[in-house]
């Protein structure tokens, strides 16, 4: 079967759109040291923990009993855990799992809260249903809802982050739900319906723009949660399997451990901290520069 | 004149209030008491009164933006008062509306060629962008915007030209009525008088209805045919503009048209200056809703409703006295 290329009309104010929402985002960064500064290390934690396996560093599970519970020296930089496994190999993969589900449940928990809160806002009949039951979901503490939905379905990285999606998913409505109530009687909206715009074209089109500003701040916290959860749940033992080096497996196992090797809850701990850290500085800087008062278009 | 394309019966708002530990309706506020008239074709009513008076809500309930209470909204002879959304869709296209405020009725985040497209695109879905696209440049042409402004956004526009955007948002698919909600009173005087004439303009041009809302009573008097009279939800006075300046009926009328100032220092006028406030739209006066501030005011007043009657050929007030 051959295909004929279709020559596709390209919207031309399309590609001038995205140029100008990059060199706008540049201008934010740039003004903005705090967010660029978050972001610089997210991205440094990112090519390091994805780029792990082409730093020529030992395999994460590679075990050799005889060099177990090794200080940092110039084989392994951050030392050996109680199998002789490099430590700095496994906590900088550790972080693809960390990012992974972080990035994952932020975007789950933004996109299924904002197609609930969008309808939930705009129809009375569903908000009243929907709200009482994120209230139930809501009182319900996130950390023992993950717990247990993890250990209903079995721990896989796919059931951490859907077990920590749920719970975010009330806040992110909530939130998208009181941006729609206060657009939903502006004038612009009004004159959307007196000129013959049905509803799902307002919400989509008028309505959900505008909630993307507190949406993407939203989403950082939601990530910094996350990674801080994910470890929660593996050093718990009801998250990640423990065949898979992740920040929280790692501590776990090192435990018992401490007192002959710290190291192995030191460098995690640290990765941790430190990428929770950069999340919640951009996710701050992201704040100052989309606030209505700055006036700053994004 | 033939049929009149628009007619409003007794429209009625009541906008619920609730209170207390049950959220019980605990009063309501009369925002429409019961106001008819008519708009016939190629007609501007202009309607005025205070801040609070109602008018506003009447425009918003005949473009079924708010759902009225009771009463009978007919355009062209055809009853629209309980159509749903869906069932309004194709009489929107004949009913169009310029709001006040010209920077709160544009969306920030679009272009204002995809703003006054928007219409267009719900009515003529099958047109081609670029159609549409000259429809556009057409209507930017004939309400004096530039055709290279087409990709800017309102931020970019001024207030008088933003009220032209909204100008040809309304016209883009050709309506027989225009609801304008107080569309100059955020302007600037001059720009005021530019953005009046433009739609006298389009009037002449596209035999346009306008039901013209506003509180300043000289623009009012510059493009009207006919002025209604507004007091605490009740039509008071309507007549055609010139008799009701002329020979105004009701004091309420007479007491605002005093109001007027007249630049000339040596005229002097015997002046009727009302005392005291509107009361609350919540708990109107009975009788008349004028009493409480009529200095004609008596019994009859605080009993009777006076309806709205002929007292001259074409003229209505609604008033005991005459």
């Amino acid at each position: 079967m051959t295909h004929t290329p279709v020559e596709r009309p390209q919207d031309p104010t399309l590609t001038a759109r995205m140029s100008e929402a990059a060199a706008g985002a540049w201008d934010a960064l740039r003004r903005n040291p705090t967010m660029l500064f978050g972001l610089s290390v997210l991205v440094v934690m990112a090519v390091l923990a994805f780029g792990a396996p082409l730093f020529g560093l030992p395999e994460p599970m590679r075990q050799n009993p005889i060099n177990r519970l090794q200080d940092p020296s110039a084989a392994h930089w951050f030392g050996t855990d109680m199998y002789g496994r490099d430590l700095l190999s496994r906590v900088l993969h550790g972080g693809q799992i960390s990012l992974v589900v972080g990035l994952s449940v932020a975007a789950l928990a933004t996109s299924l809260g904002l197609a609930i809160g969008l309808v939930a806002g705009f129809s009375r009949r569903v908000d009243a249903v929907v709200m009482r039951f994120m209230d139930a979901l809501m009182s319900i503490p996130s950390i023992l809802l993950a717990i247990a939905l993890v250990s209903l379905w079995g721990s896989s990285v796919t059931n951490v982050i859907i077990a920590l999606t749920i719970p975010e998913v009330p806040r992110v409505v909530r939130l998208v739900r009181s941006v729609v109530l206060m657009l939903r009687d502006q004038t612009f909206v009004q004159a959307a319906i007196a000129c013959g715009t049905s509803t799902p074209r307002i919400l989509v089109r008028h309505i959900m723009p505008n909630t993307f500003p507190p949406l993407i701040v939203q989403a950082t916290y939601i990530c910094a949660q996350a990674v801080i959860f994910e470890a929660y749940l593996s050093f718990v033992g009801a998250g990640t399997p423990p065949e898979i080096p992740s920040w929280g497996n790692i501590m776990a196992e090192g435990r018992m451990f401490f007192f002959q090797n710290f190291g192995i809850i030191m460098y995690p701990g640290i990765f941790l901290a430190i990428t929770v850290f950069a999340i919640n500085t951009f996710g701050d800087g992201l704040r100052d520069s989309l606030d209505p008062r700055m006036k700053r278009r994004f | 004149m033939s049929a009149p394309i628009l007619e409003v019966e007794n429209l009625t708002k009541h906008f619920p209030l609730h209170g207390g530990l049950l959220q019980r309706e605990v009063g309501r506020v009369h925002a429409v008491d019961g106001v008819s008239f008519t708009l016939a074709r190629g007609e501007t009513l202009g309607l005025v009164g205070e801040s609070g008076c109602g008018k506003s809500t009447t425009g918003k309930a005949i473009l079924k933006l708010t759902d009225p209470t009771s009463g009978t909204i007919r355009l062209k002879g055809v009853d629209i008062t309980h159509l749903s959304r869906a069932q309004m869709f194709p009489h929107r296209r004949v009913m169009q509306v310029i709001f006040q405020d010209p920077y709160a009725s544009l969306n920030q985040r679009m272009r204002v060629k995809d703003i006054v497209a928007e219409p267009l695109g719900n009515y003529e879905p099958d047109s081609s962008r670029a159609e549409r696209l000259e429809k556009i440049a057409a209507l930017f042409d004939r309400v004096g915007l530039r055709r290279d402004a087409l990709n800017r956004f309102p931020h970019e526009f001024s207030g008088g030209q933003r009220q032209r955007l909204g100008i040809a948002r309304a016209l883009a698919v050709n309506p027989e009525v225009i609801i304008a909600d107080e569309p100059v009173s955020a302007l600037d005087v001059s720009v005021q008088a530019q953005v009046v004439n433009l739609m006298m303009d389009l009037q002449a041009e596209f035999e346009l209805s306008y039901l013209f809302i506003a509180h300043d009573l000289a623009v009012v008097q510059h493009i009207s045919h006919r002025i209604g009279v507004m007091y605490l939800g009740r039509l008071v006075e309507l007549a055609p503009k010139r008799e009701l300046f002329r020979n105004p009926q009701h004091p309420y009328t007479e007491a605002l048209l005093d109001s007027v100032p007249v630049p000339d220092p040596r005229r002097r006028r015997k002046r009727a200056v009302l005392r005291g406030d509107v009361p609350s739209p919540i708990n109107p006066p009975k009788g008349c809703h004028f009493n409480t501030r009529c200095p004609l005011a008596f019994d009859r007043c605080f009993h009777e409703a006076p309806p709205l009657r002929e007292v001259a050929p074409g003229h209505m007030a609604a008033c005991h006295l005459r």
